[in-house]
């Protein structure tokens, strides 16, 4: 028995194991520009990296509430837009001070988002998601017809630092990038871990439940939708900096609201590594495939494709359904080398928690 | 005030052809809970394939509608099955992912087949007008309105004065009480489906005819759709046609005094001011959980 037990893979390992990967995935992000200078990599990870902070981001409001938005390109685009107008207007210096105004972005766009939410959080379920759709587009319709403000269809142009040249463009965006899906992922993580992250839980199972238990369910959704919204907003900052020159129609893109919904989904709703998992294997292949079949609009097939293999085969994502796989495996080990499997049946069954709460914890 | 009133005819004759878009989006979210995100790029769908056979054989649009819609029915059903059948948990929130992705996939198809150029369906009626009151009116507004008209008078019939469409609203009203009773939802479903399909075609030719379109139209047309079913009510055909109206003839009135680059901003106001008074839409039922 006690041979078997140290091939078993015990919590304890599954941990250790998860932090020496984590550790792994970090000094990776932070040496790849010495890695990998050229500028190919380099820009492919400046969005690869910006989509894990969106899926993070989304997934506090989508993944713990249960509130699906597919209108969170709305505050990417306005974050885009205040950080571009603020720069132009206090007529800053390109260079590293306008990193400053990344989270003045990220403030204005909680603004935005307590108006939209209060609107927004009034309806539920499918409601829900066609207000978050109307407002995206409300605001893409606001950037073209602000011609004043915005320029409109004609653009808006942003000053870009001429000293960083060549190979090293790419890098300052790359690393507020990281910064920025840092500090999502450690709010995520947080958010999970606390009372708070409990209750927006419990939303997601039945509202109308966790009300009566006493969750603040008005201001719980409320909360979560501005923190990702301004996580969004300041994604959406360093972005508009980066590309120096924003259409309404490619800041607020509802390809983009789509895919960072589409990478939580992947990795796996309402779990910490989920949508990062998901945004480091779909972003990579979509840029690929875009930039091999953009002209013939073929990618957009191949997208569809990705997207409903993903539904329709794995609707739960990669992370809950993989902790699936190990949690069987450890069960069968364990109930293995016993000879009498009914003697030992009812104690795993008591030792594991039930499918559905199963899926509900999913790990971190 | 002349010009208000002309935009207001105008409204109400567009309006019928949302209206009918509409309804087939409502009905399939009455019936099956979902909302079916790909509904703009299927109505896209059945302009081209209208512009394809005007292209190759010369028919006229309204006339290729006995062609489209019966293949677009038939490509509803198949859909259903395939894609949305499938969906066993979670339906609501995963039907929106599957069927924008649906929506992805067509566009991409058209703009591989078609380019993404702008076309427009022609037809003698396109242009030519006549006078009635000092208006000015063209043809395909009238004609695209008598389709709509037609189509919808035959949905209500159908859904009112057959069996099937009792068994329809049986399923919208309690799917698990209509399974009791015996109605097949299943099969209920497939078809509400194909019919919702069906009129997406028919409005297509409308949309066609009536504005120039290319692959990514849809998500103009579907932020349009899907504002309108909210407002109405989700679920509510009545609801989707008075919103239908309401949209359109505010648009084209605020087009006429304001300025058109205002004119779509409008329908999202509406819709902000009506969901603060009434979260349900102007014919929901607010049902615990569903709102």
């Amino acid at each position: 028995m006690s041979g078997t037990r140290t091939l078993a893979i015990t919590p304890g390992r599954v941990t250790a194991l998860k932090g020496l990967a984590m550790l792994l995935v970090a000094i990776l992000a932070l040496i790849l520009p010495l890695i990998a200078p050229d500028p190919a990599t380099t820009g492919m990870a400046v969005f690869t990296v910006m989509y894990i902070g969106l899926a993070s981001a989304w997934n506090i409001m989508g993944g713990y509430t249960g509130y699906i938005s597919l209108g969170h390109a709305a505050f990417f685009g306005f974050g885009a837009y205040s950080f571009g107008l603020m720069i132009n207007h206090l007529n800053m210096a390109p260079g590293y001070l306008p990193f400053v105004l990344v989270p003045v972005a990220g403030l204005l766009t909680a603004a935005l988002a307590v108006g939209i939410g209060w609107v927004a959080l009034r309806t539920r379920a499918a409601t829900f998601v066609i207000v978050t759709i109307a407002f995206m587009f409300m605001l893409q319709l606001l950037g073209e017809n602000l011609v004043k403000l915005t320029g409109g269809g004609a653009g808006l142009a942003l000053p870009y630092s001429h000293d960083w040249g060549g190979d090293f463009f790419n890098i300052p965006y790359y690393y507020a990038m990281l910064a920025l899906a840092v500090l999502t992922i450690g709010v995520s993580w947080w958010i999970r871990r606390s009372k708070f992250g409990l209750g927006l839980l419990a939303i997601r199972d039945d509202e109308d439940k966790a009300l009566a238990v006493g969750v603040p369910t008005r201001s719980f959704k409320l909360t979560a939708f501005v923190i990702s919204a301004v996580l969004v907003g300041m994604i959406g900052a360093v972005y508009a900096y980066y590309v120096t020159y924003l259409y309404p129609q490619f800041a607020f893109d509802p390809l983009i609201g789509i895919s960072m919904v589409l990478m939580a989904f992947l990795g796996g709703l309402g779990t910490v590594s989920g949508p990062v998992i998901g945004a480091l294997l779909l972003e990579p292949a979509q840029m690929e495939f875009a930039y091999r079949f953009g002209a013939s609009r073929l990618y957009l097939v191949f997208y569809a494709a990705v997207f409903l293999i993903v539904i329709l085969l794995l609707p739960r994502g990669i992370v809950p359904s993989v902790a699936d796989l190990v949690h069987s495996w450890r069960r069968r080990r364990q109930a293995g080398p016993t000879a009498g499997g009914s003697r030992n049946a009812p104690v795993s069954a008591g030792e594991e928690p039930p499918a559905t709460a199963q899926q509900r914890l999913a790990s971190p | 005030m002349t010009l208000v009133i002309e935009a207001a005819v105008l409204g109400v004759l567009t309006g019928g052809v949302y209206a009918l878009m509409a309804s087939g989006l409502t009905l399939i979210f009455g019936v099956m809970r979902i909302i079916n995100v790909g509904h703009g790029a299927l109505v896209v769908l059945g302009a081209y394939l209208s512009f394809a056979l005007f292209r190759s054989l010369h028919m006229d649009p309204f006339l290729s509608l006995v062609v489209t819609m019966p293949v677009m029915f038939a490509l509803g059903v198949v859909l259903q099955l395939v894609f949305i059948r499938p969906l066993k948990t979670d339906r609501e929130a995963l039907s929106v992912l599957v069927t924008y992705a649906l929506a992805l996939g067509i566009e991409g198809v058209l703009g591989y087949v078609f380019t993404t150029n702008f076309v427009e369906l022609r037809a003698w009626y396109e242009t030519a007008s006549f006078e009635v009151f000092g208006f000015h009116i063209t043809w395909v507004y009238v004609f695209g309105f008598a389709l709509c008209l037609t189509i919808l008078g035959a949905l209500f019939l159908m859904l009112y004065r057959t069996s099937f469409g009792g068994a329809i609203r049986a399923t919208m009203l309690n799917r698990t009480a209509a399974q009791l009773i015996g109605v097949d939802v299943d099969r209920v479903a497939a078809i509400a489906f194909g019919i919702g399909v069906a009129t997406a075609a028919a409005g297509g030719v409308v949309f066609g005819i009536t504005n120039a379109f290319n692959p990514g139209s849809h998500y103009d047309l579907i932020s349009r759709l899907l504002t309108i079913i909210v407002l109405g009510g989700l679920g509510s055909l009545r609801g989707a046609v008075i919103a239908a109206l309401i949209m359109l003839v505010s648009e084209d009135i605020t087009q006429v005094l304001i300025s058109p680059v205002w004119a779509n901003f409008v329908f999202f106001v509406i819709l902000v001011v009506i969901l603060i008074v009434r979260p349900q839409g102007l014919y929901g039922v607010r049902v615990r959980d569903r709102i």
